[in-house]
C-alpha cells in the first residue's frame, strides 16, 4: 500500500459543523501529511470524533472544505479509508464471515476470501475464535476484530475513535500494538483519544481541540513538553476546562 | 356446549382417520400459503428495506401504501384478483381462475404488505446499529440492502410468521378467487365456511381446531429453528 | 454461511416447488359448472358427477355460488356450464347472447320453514302467498336470501303476488342474510325465525334447531332447474365439446335416472324433467 501515490495529505479548510442551530465546530484548519501519527486530542464534547467523522465523509460539513489532496479523479477516496469506532459495529456473525463480508462488499473473489480473512484474523490474535459469534466476544476482542476488518482493505488512512475508551490495561495494550502494526506497514493514523497517557504513547502529532475549536496543532513531544496554550497545559496537567 | 365438545372428537377424528380427502385439503392449505409467504418473502424483504434505507421519488407513497394494504379485507384483494384473472379481465387468457395459483397470488398480495412493512422497521432499527459500519465501508446500495436482510433474518422471522398467520387464517379472498372446488381448490377455511352452511357445526369448528394445530406447528417449528440460529449467531 | 441460511429458512425454500406445481397446474382446466349451493350442499352434484366422469372420463369441477353470482360468471366466461333455477333471468341470459341454450333438467320446490310452535299460523294456510301475508301481518321474523338469487328471486315473487313489500320492514322483522342457503337456515335457526327454503338443502340442513317445515306444496313454490351452454362464440376458450357432452348426459337417461335415484333420508329431492327425444 505504500507504493502506490498516497490520497493524502488533508487538507481542512475553514471547516464548520453546525446540528439544530447549534455550531459545534468551528472554523477548523488543518493539513495532514504522510506519516506522522496524528492524535486528536481534547476532554469530552471538543469536537473530536465530528472531525474523524467529517474527514472521513460520515458527515457532510456545514461550511467549509475538506480535500484530500493526493486523491486526484481516480476514485472515491472513502475506499481508502478505514474507520473504527468506539464502540465497534459487529455483524451478527462469526468473527470469519464479519472480515469476509467486508472483502465481499469490496469485491474480493470468493475463492480469495476465506484465506485473506484467516490471515488477518491470525495477525489480530482471534485465529482460534475465528468461528464465535463475534457479539459473544470481549470488548477488547471485538475492537481487535474491528482492526483485523479495517486491515484487509489495506487503507492508506485508519481513522479511530476513541478505540481504546472502554477497554482495560490489557486490552488496551493489544489494540495499541495492532495500531502500531498498521503505521509500520504505512498506514496514516489519525486517532481520537482523551486518554492522556496513551497520546504520549503513540502521537507523533497533536491536534488539540476545546469546545469545537482547534486550540493546538504541533509535534507531541512539544506540545507535552511546552504548550503553547493555556488550555493545552491545563488538559496535559488535568486541569480540566470547562 | 355439547357442540363445542362434539367439535373435539370431530377434531380428533379427522386427524386420526388420515382421510385422503381431508389430507389434501391441509396439503392445500399449506401449499397455497407457503408458497404465498415465500413469494411475499422476496417480494416485501427487498421493498421493505428500500423504503427502510433509500430516498427515491414516491418513497412515502409506497409506504402508505404499505401500511394501508396491511389493513385491507381480503375479500377485496380476492375480488381484485378476481377481476383481473377473470375471463373477461386484463390477464383472463391465462386461465388461471378457480386454481390454486390463483389462491396463490391473492395471498401473496395479501401477505406482502405485511412482510413489507415489519421488514421496513426491522431494517430501519438494524441501519440505525449498522449505518456507520456500511458507509464506512462504501458498500454499494444493493450491499448494504443484503446485509441489513441477511443480519435482521432473525427479527423478520416475526415477520414471516405474521405473514402466513394472515394467510392461513384467511377465507375471503380464497373464497373467491379460488372458488372452494372440491379436490382443487378447497382448503381448510373454506371448508369450515362450507360445513358451517351446511350446518354441520361440529365439524366446522373441529376443523377450526385443526386449523389451529396446523398453525401452532407451524409456527412452533419455525421459532424453534429461529431460536438455535439465534443463539448461535448470538442475537440476544 | 450458505448452509445455514439455507436450514434456517428450510420451510420457505420447501415452498418453492409448490409454486411450481402450482403452475403446471393451471394448463389444463377441467370442464367448470357453474352451480347453485342448493345442488352442491345437498350432495346431489357430488353424487352424480362421478358418474358423469365415470361414463365418459371427462373430469368436471364444480363452482358453488347463488344463481346471481353463477350467472355472472357465465357472462364473463369464467365457467363452461351453468346448472341454475331462475327460469325469467336464465331466458334473458340466452337472449342476451351468454348462453348458448337452454334445457330443463329437473325440479325441485321451496318450502317455508319455521318455529314450531308457528306464530303466525302458516300450517292452516291454502296458498303461498296468503303464508307470506301471514308473516307480515304478524310482523313475525323472517330472514330473506337476500342475494339475488334463484331462492332470493322465488321469494321476491311471491311477495310481488300478495302486493306487500316486506323490504319497507328490512331491519325490523324482515332480515336480508345477503348470503347462501345455509348461512340463512344457520341464521333463521338462530333467530326462531321463518325462511323460505329450496327441499334438498333443508333436508340435508343439520342445524336445524326448532324449525320445522311449516307450509309447502302450493304450484308458486316450483322450483325448475336449467342447464345452460355459455356461448363459445362469445368465449373461444369455452370447452364447448365437453360441456355439451355433459349436457347430453345430464338430460339423458343416464343423468336423469341418476337424479332420481339420490334420496336424502330415503326422500326423493330432485324430479328430472327433461324433454325425453
Amino acid at each position: 500500500m505504500s507504493a502506490r501515490q498516497s490520497i493524502l495529505p488533508l487538507e481542512v479548510r475553514q471547516l464548520v459543523f453546525e446540528a439544530s442551530g447549534t455550531r459545534l465546530l468551528h472554523d477548523v484548519n488543518l493539513s495532514l501529511t504522510v506519516g506522522q501519527r496524528t492524535v486528536i486530542l481534547g476532554p469530552n464534547g471538543a469536537g473530536k470524533s465530528l472531525l474523524l467523522r467529517l474527514c472521513h465523509g460520515l458527515l457532510t460539513p456545514s461550511s467549509g472544505d475538506i480535500n484530500w489532496r493526493g486523491a486526484g479523479t481516480r476514485d472515491r477516496a472513502i475506499r481508502h479509508q478505514a474507520m473504527v469506532f468506539q464502540r465497534p459495529v459487529m455483524l451478527r456473525r462469526s468473527a470469519h464471515a464479519n472480515i469476509t463480508h467486508t472483502l465481499k462488499i469490496r469485491g474480493v473473489a470468493r475463492s480469495e476470501r476465506r484465506e485473506r480473512a484467516d490471515a488477518a484474523l491470525a495477525l489480530a490474535g482471534l485465529s482460534s475464535l475465528a468461528d464465535r459469534p463475534a457479539r459473544l466476544m470481549s470488548g477488547g476482542e471485538q475492537q481487535r476484530l474491528a482492526l483485523a476488518r479495517a486491515w484487509i482493505t489495506e487503507p492508506e488512512v485508519l481513522f479511530l475513535d476513541e478505540p481504546t475508551a472502554s477497554l482495560d490495561p490489557a486490552a488496551t495494550r493489544a489494540v495499541e500494538t495492532l495500531i502500531e502494526g498498521f503505521h509500520t506497514a504505512g498506514t496514516k493514523i489519525i486517532m481520537a483519544t482523551h486518554d492522556l497517557g496513551q497520546a504520549r504513547r503513540l502521537a507523533d502529532e497533536i491536534v488539540f481541540l476545546n469546545k469545537g475549536r482547534l486550540v493546538e496543532f504541533s509535534p507531541a513531544r512539544s506540545f507535552f513538553e511546552n504548550p503553547e496554550t493555556e488550555e493545552g497545559r491545563a488538559f496535559i496537567t488535568g486541569d480540566l476546562l470547562w | 356446549m355439547s357442540t363445542i365438545l362434539n367439535a373435539f372428537s370431530e377434531a380428533g377424528a379427522l386427524l386420526a382417520s388420515f382421510d385422503a380427502d381431508f389430507l389434501a385439503i391441509v396439503g392445500l392449505s399449506l401449499r397455497v400459503s407457503l408458497s404465498a409467504v415465500l413469494i411475499a418473502c422476496l417480494i416485501g424483504f427487498p421493498l421493505g428495506a428500500a423504503v427502510a434505507l433509500f430516498r427515491f421519488p414516491g418513497r412515502g407513497a409506497v409506504a402508505l401504501m404499505l401500511n394501508t394494504f396491511m389493513g385491507l379485507p381480503p375479500v377485496v384483494i380476492g375480488l381484485l384478483v378476481f377481476l383481473i384473472l377473470s375471463r373477461s379481465g386484463p390477464l383472463g387468457v391465462l386461465g388461471l381462475l378457480f386454481t390454486p395459483t390463483a389462491m396463490i397470488i391473492a395471498q401473496a398480495i395479501l401477505v406482502t404488505p405485511i412482510i413489507a412493512a415489519l421488514t421496513r422497521q426491522t431494517v430501519e432499527d438494524l441501519w440505525r446499529e449498522y449505518g456507520d459500519h456500511l458507509r464506512s465501508l462504501d458498500a454499494r446500495p444493493l450491499d448494504r440492502l443484503g446485509t441489513l436482510i441477511y443480519d435482521a433474518r432473525f427479527s423478520l422471522t416475526t415477520a414471516v410468521l405474521a405473514g402466513f398467520g394472515r394467510a392461513i387464517a384467511e377465507v375471503g379472498a380464497v373464497m373467491i378467487v379460488g372458488g372452494n372446488i372440491d379436490h382443487a381448490t378447497r382448503v381448510m377455511t373454506t371448508a369450515i365456511a362450507l360445513e358451517t352452511s351446511k350446518g354441520n357445526l361440529a365439524t366446522a369448528l373441529g376443523l377450526g381446531i385443526v386449523l389451529l394445530v396446523i398453525a401452532l406447528a407451524v409456527t412452533a417449528t419455525v421459532q424453534v429453528i429461529n431460536a438455535i440460529g439465534a443463539r448461535k449467531a448470538a442475537i440476544v | 454461511m450458505v448452509v445455514r441460511i439455507a436450514s434456517l429458512f428450510a420451510a420457505l425454500f420447501l415452498a418453492t416447488s409448490f409454486v411450481g406445481v402450482a403452475f403446471v397446474e393451471a394448463q389444463g382446466t377441467p370442464l367448470t359448472l357453474a352451480s347453485t349451493t342448493s345442488t352442491e350442499n345437498s350432495g346431489l352434484l357430488g353424487d352424480i358427477l362421478p358418474r358423469f366422469t365415470k361414463d365418459t372420463g371427462i373430469a368436471i369441477q364444480v363452482v358453488a355460488v347463488g344463481t346471481g353470482a353463477a350467472l355472472n360468471l357465465g357472462r364473463s366466461g369464467d365457467v363452461d356450464v351453468l346448472l341454475v333455477h331462475a327460469r325469467e333471468d336464465e331466458d334473458a341470459f340466452v337472449a342476451a347472447g351468454y348462453g348458448a341454450f337452454r334445457r330443463d333438467v329437473m325440479f325441485n320446490d321451496f318450502v317455508i320453514v319455521g318455529p314450531d310452535n308457528d306464530p303466525a299460523g302458516l300450517r292452516a294456510q291454502a296458498d303461498a302467498a296468503s303464508a307470506f301475508g301471514k308473516i307480515a301481518a304478524n310482523e313475525s321474523e323472517f330472514v330473506s336470501r337476500g342475494d339475488n338469487s334463484g331462492t332470493h328471486k322465488a321469494e321476491m315473487r311471491i311477495w310481488k303476488s300478495t302486493n306487500i313489500d316486506p323490504v319497507i320492514a328490512s331491519g325490523r322483522w324482515y332480515k336480508e342474510s345477503g348470503s347462501g342457503m345455509g348461512a340463512t337456515l344457520n341464521l333463521s335457526a338462530g333467530l326462531n325465525a321463518y325462511t323460505l327454503s329450496d327441499r334438498g338443502t333443508w333436508l340435508s340442513f343439520r342445524n336445524q334447531g326448532d324449525l320445522k317445515i311449516v307450509f309447502e306444496g302450493d304450484p308458486p313454490l316450483n322450483n325448475p332447474y336449467g342447464i345452460i351452454l355459455v356461448n363459445p362464440e362469445r368465449h373461444p376458450y369455452i370447452q364447448a365439446e365437453n360441456a355439451l357432452a355433459f349436457i347430453d348426459w345430464i338430460t339423458g337417461p343416464r343423468g336423469q335416472d341418476a337424479i332420481a335415484a339420490f334420496r336424502i333420508a330415503e326422500e326423493q329431492l330432485f324430479f328430472p324433467n327433461a324433454a325425453r327425444p
